[in-house]
């Protein structure tokens, strides 16, 4: 019988793990029972924390006690937690996924922080993403944008041969570092006027810079600006703070380009429309 | 009926003593297959030609219900949606684009022969049965090899931004030891960029009303009315509503369910809960016992650990696996020297060295960790060493190949690789086996087709690396828009709506269930029972499995399944946002499928592919496939509170011969 | 041209009226910056600038035709400034009805955050500005045409130059951010450049500045009298 790959026996100490004390935290917590109810904060005193367990991880714990002593757990949004699906996000002490840079909440690592600190943790909060509970919010408008034209019209069945379609490799690095977006809010979080500009200046320019994306590009623009705008996100005024909470590290060049790309659709129509 | 037959405790069984088999055999040929007539490079246009079309002015009238949005579910309503038909969409996540699939870092296989270097379609297929372990059918690999080709023509078309090279033409590398170059790549990031081609098209499609998307919907069963799947009943996880949603066909894309061991490389929300229910509604499960253990893993660090991370295998082309030769060696790895380090995959697989298969270079760090050679917490790791490479290479180069996945290792483990060789750890990551489907993706319920991850199909015993992409694509963009239009052309569909007695009766179950789980008010979480499962699934059904440890496991599985039923505390209501009540639901389904899995695992008395038998070992310790007794499907039938009932579906073997895999 | 009209219905068309005009102010503010240090070439040097600025254009246009046409653009760019910095103001301000309880900021700096406070203390100075050296109504010993003596006198109280100093500072914080900020608006940020338009930015408003605060500092030294 297999005796020696248990899990049991990895969670003993280990010279690995002899350096880590457990850290005791301070909790202030954002709960709301739901869309309409009144939230506030709420303080917890955390008592056994690892520096090897990520952010969420820290919160799973304390949401276990929780359960085991008759409250709510926490709720908050988290799936694929290797900082890709772009599904968690919360305010970590002021700042869009806590306070390392390029890093996704579920990517976060309690070695950040210290014994004896006090950390605030809010939802994102936007018009466009209104609270569901707790630190859940709907992040649907993001989905409205892409809706709105953030696509290249292709039916499955009628793409001609890849190679036929040479893209030179600049842009095409340009164009993936746009791509990598992850959906995630931050940027909206971040941005003093909620803005998404970044995310959709990060969509419309992974496909306007490249040549399968030329033929819808300023309609694309036009398109989802407007809806950028119907969903209730402000303005953008160049701040820079999206672009360093961004898990992905998208740059604000993005959004210049598209402020051109939508000048250019506006005073020289070259879509034709 | 889910609740009754989880509240019946079998008798418990000590480990030791034999018992009876757990299940009863049908008679031959009761599963057909449907695989086309002809040669094997002509049975997909053949059938195709068969195919029942849908006149383009009928097709609006249909409603096709897509579970699942990722890669195969995704691409499937997308593509049904662009010939006219009516798509309802679900999906668990708050957007389409979040779907499991986005993980995916490597790449994706495609038979394109840019590099002429001897690919072809052929040995696409060729190389994907032989790596399967001759445990998957030739006429459906050979459809996803020819396929291949059309997947990458589109994702470029849709703007998937693929690494290039300076002509500006694709650039492709070879992948998970294949002997060509046939793996298209995005970075690590492969998984995402596809996922987000897919999710454009959707947009497209749900932009312009075809698609109508239910995000934070998850699926509670399906509903077979008449004989036929004709809609399924989901909970609204904002609200709590339990609701019914009536469709003419159902396709299932819910992926994988390596979450039946807690820790595996899945999303945290990944389950079997939709393929169980229409397991447990008559579609049967094929193969549960394969499963994919991926070598390159972030080994756990602490009892609290929530998932496992995997970082591509692309890191085994320059790294070379290494233990220390003595036990119990406490140096740090820079103060070993050459001659006291054991390079075991170089050793034990010379001509392929590092890049040995998955599942041979899993068992390989297994077997020098149960021997006490492994390194890190708990002795669960063996190194992952780049200096030798950074030597040859320059450290700039092995930064720019691998650093985002070296800032990711950096990132979990607080370790720097560039100075201290990283660690690894196999993890489960991928499940070959899922519902059994015929050539056309038909589960046994009639109208009830599953792509992806989800079904059984094309991957045999083991899938290889940057074939799952692929997969779920030729199911999602190719295979299910004709075969499930073939199915509405062909069938005569009766009207039915929400107050069918069968969808009556579904919703009440699922609406029952839900209620129970909340008033059992006990003593324990959801994820101490999904830990105390997952730890006995991995020891006794993991890596390495053997008669005695899988008995034990089947006689301990009722016992969490009743004290589970008995004393879970699920707090919270069912009329909001509840997430410890969705993931009762999908544990308590764990708890049912495991036994199944394990079942299945005891059955197949031959080690294949991601199924190690320790019975069925050469000398030297490679596994040993039984031909004669095990080249079968094996699809199980649901069969109430009895035990359940294996089906066979024989393998031939036509255009590759059946040899013993060997990477030595 | 329908375009052109729909371009303010966005949120990024305003900013682009916000960065066309203040592009106008900002060439208006440099050229305004390099007469004003006319003034230390000597009373009749700056008070002959101030007869070529009523006669500029002459022949073709009359006497203070060029000028006139010169305030009714610029009017109309503070105007549209304004008006298009309120409606994104009220956007901004309703897209987050909820603050944060806590928020640290990561990279924008003290000039982005007085944007708008800066702003608003702009259009009071420039108010102040046209009454006490245009018209002269707040100015004590005002003389039409008589420019160099209304300079001195005007700053000769400290109180007077203390806010044209503090105007003047939030003039260059207002213009850092700004300057960069139109050319970002206007597309013409990209990785290669972002840096040039950057450090454009940083000079000009310093500059400037240096250039206006130098007058009041001059008299309030002595060093104009």
């Amino acid at each position: 019988m297999p005796s020696h790959n248990t899990l049991e026996e990895s969670t003993r100490s280990t010279a690995h793990d002899d350096d880590s004390r457990p850290m005791q935290l301070t909790l202030n917590v954002w709960r709301q029972a739901g869309p309409t109810e009144p939230g506030r904060f709420v303080t917890y005193q955390h008592q056994n924390v690892s520096e090897h367990m990520s952010f969420l991880e820290m919160l799973d714990v304390l949401n276990e006690d929780l359960i085991l002593r008759g409250d709510e757990p926490i709720a908050y949004d988290h799936d694929c937690r290797e900082g890709i699906c772009g599904m968690c996000g919360m305010m970590i002490n002021g700042i869009a996924h806590g306070p390392q840079r390029a890093t996704a909440t579920c990517q976060l690592h309690m070695r950040h922080f210290k014994d004896g600190d006090t950390i605030t943790i809010e939802p994102w909060r936007a018009r466009a993403f209104p609270i569901v509970k707790d630190l859940v919010v709907r992040r649907g408008s993001l989905d409205r944008i892409v809706e709105a034209g953030g696509y290249i019209s292709v039916n499955t069945g009628a793409a001609p041969e890849a190679n036929n379609i040479p893209v030179p490799k600049p842009n095409a690095d340009r164009s993936f570092e746009a791509a990598q977006c992850i959906q995630c809010g931050a940027c909206v979080a971040a941005c003093p006027n909620a803005s998404a500009m970044l995310f959709l200046a990060a969509k419309a320019g992974h496909l306007g810079l490249l040549p399968q994306g030329q033929p819808e590009r300023y309609r694309r623009t036009v398109d989802m600006v407007a809806e950028h705008d119907k969903q209730g996100f402000g303005a953008c005024t160049n701040m820079g703070e999206c672009e360093a909470v961004c898990p992905k590290e998208i740059s604000i060049d993005f959004i210049a380009r598209l402020n051109r790309d939508l000048i250019r659709a506006k005073l020289t129509n070259p879509s034709g429309y | 009926m889910a609740i009754d037959s989880t509240t019946v405790a079998p008798p418990r069984i000590a480990p030791t003593m034999p018992r009876t088999r757990p299940f009863t055999e049908a008679p031959p040929d009761t599963l057909d297959s449907k695989i086309p007539e002809g040669p094997i490079d002509r049975k997909w246009e053949l059938r195709q030609f068969e195919y029942k079309l849908v006149n383009p002015a009928n097709k609006r009238r249909f409603k096709i219900i897509v579970v699942g949005s990722g890669l195969a579910g995704g691409a499937a309503a997308a593509a049904l949606a662009e010939l006219g038909f009516n798509v309802d969409c679900f999906c668990y996540q708050d957007s389409p684009r979040r779907a499991h699939s986005i993980a995916a870092q490597g790449g994706i296989n495609a038979a394109k022969n840019y590099r002429n270097d001897g690919d072809s379609v052929f040995r696409l297929f060729y190389d994907t049965v032989k790596g399967g372990d001759f445990r998957a059918r030739e006429a459906n690999v050979y459809r996803l090899a020819e396929l291949s080709t059309n997947i990458i023509d589109q994702c470029v078309a849709q703007g998937v931004p693929f690494a290039r090279e300076y002509g500006g033409l694709l650039d492709t590398r070879s992948f998970g030891g294949a002997q060509v170059s046939r793996t298209f790549y995005a970075r690590g990031q492969t998984g995402q960029q596809l996922l987000v081609g897919v999710y454009q098209s959707m947009c497209r499609q749900i932009g312009h009303g075809r698609i109508r998307m239910n995000p934070r919907t998850e699926m509670l069963d399906v509903v077979v009315a008449d004989g036929r799947a004709r809609g399924i009943v989901t909970r609204d996880m904002l609200t709590g509503e339990i609701r019914s949603h009536v469709g003419d066909v159902v396709v299932m894309a819910t992926g994988g369910y390596s979450n039946v061991f807690y820790l595996s490389t899945n999303a945290k929300g990944c389950n079997v809960t939709a393929t169980w229910r229409a397991h447990k509604r008559g579609a049967f499960f094929g193969n549960p016992c394969y499963t994919q253990i991926h070598p390159t893993c972030i080994p756990v660090s602490g009892d609290y650990q929530s998932k496992l991370t995997l970082m591509s295998e692309s890191l085994r082309n320059d790294g070379r696996v290494w233990v220390p030769k003595t036990r119990g060696d406490k140096r740090s790895p820079a103060e070993i020297p050459e001659s006291e380090r054991d390079y075991f995959l170089e050793r034990r697989y010379p001509s392929y060295g590092n890049l040995a298969p998955r599942d041979i270079a899993s068992r390989a760090a297994k077997a020098v960790c149960d021997e006490e050679l492994g390194v890190g917490p708990g002795g669960l790791g063996v190194y992952l060493d780049f200096s030798d490479a950074m030597r040859r290479l320059g450290v700039a180069s092995i930064r720019e190949r691998y650093g985002n996945l070296f800032d990711m290792y950096q990132r979990i483990t607080g370790e720097n690789p560039y100075e201290v060789p990283m660690r690894i750890y196999p993890a489960v990551h991928y499940t070959m086996g899922g519902l059994w489907v015929d050539y056309n993706l038909e589960s046994t319920i009639p109208g009830l087709f599953v792509g992806g991850e989800a079904n059984f199909s094309d991957h045999g015993a083991n899938r290889l690396g940057a074939s799952a992409l692929m997969q779920g694509l030729a199911d999602g963009y190719f295979v299910l828009p004709a075969s499930v239009t073939d199915y509405l052309g062909r069938t005569k569909l009766d009207a039915v709506d929400e107050n069918h007695p069968a969808f009556m009766d579904v919703e009440r179950e699922a609406e029952h269930r839900v209620r129970r789980l909340l008033e059992i008010d006990g003593r324990r979480t959801v994820d101490s029972f999904h830990r105390e499962l997952g730890k006995l699934m991995w020891d006794y059904c993991g890596m390495a499995r053997n008669r005695a440890g899988l008995e034990h496991a089947l006689s301990q599985i009722p016992a969490i399944r009743e004290e589970f039923w008995r004393n879970v505390k699920v707090p919270g209501s069912a009329g909001d946002l509840n997430q410890s009540a969705e993931q009762a639901n999908r544990v308590a389904d764990y708890l049912e499928f495991a036994e199944l899995m394990v079942t299945d695992a005891l059955h197949r008395e031959e080690s294949c592919g991601g199924h190690f038998r320790e019975e069925s070992q050469s000398e030297d310790g490679e596994a040993l496939r039984d031909d004669e007794r095990f080249a079968y499907v094996a699809a199980w039938q649901y069969n109430g509170d009895g035990v359940p009932i294996l089906h066979k579906e024989p393998l031939t073997f036509d255009n590759v011969h059946l040899a013993t895999r060997s990477y030595k | 041209m329908i375009g052109v009209l729909t371009l303010y219905e966005s949120t990024i068309g305003k900013k682009v009226v916000m960065a066309v005009t203040g592009l106008i102010l900002f060439g208006f503010v440099i050229i305004h910056m390099l007469g004003n240090l006319k003034v230390f070439a000597g009373r009749a040097y700056i008070n002959a600038y101030g007869v070529f600025l009523r006669e500029v254009g002459s022949p073709m246009f009359g006497h203070e035709q060029v000028l006139w046409l010169t305030r009714i653009v610029l009017l109309v760019s503070v105007g549209l400034h304004i008006w298009a910095a309120y409606q994104l103001t009220r956007l901004d301000l309703a897209s987050r009805p909820v603050q944060y309880a806590m928020r640290k900021n990561q990279e924008y700096g003290y000039a982005a955050r007085t944007l708008r406070w800066g702003g608003v203390i702009i259009a009071l100075f420039i108010v102040y500005h046209l009454l006490h050296f245009t018209t002269g109504t707040v100015h004590p010993r005002f003389v039409e045409g008589d420019v160099y003596n209304n300079v001195v006198i005007g700053f000769q109280n400290p109180l007077v130059s203390i806010f044209y100093i503090v105007a003047q500072l939030a003039l260059a914080l207002h213009l850092y951010h700004g300057a960069w900020s139109m050319f970002q608006t206007l597309g013409l940020n990209n990785s290669n450049n972002k840096r040039i338009w950057r450090g454009l930015a940083t000079v000009s408003s310093t500059m400037l500045a240096l250039g206006n605060i130098s007058i009041p500092l001059a008299v309030m030294l002595g060093l104009l009298r």
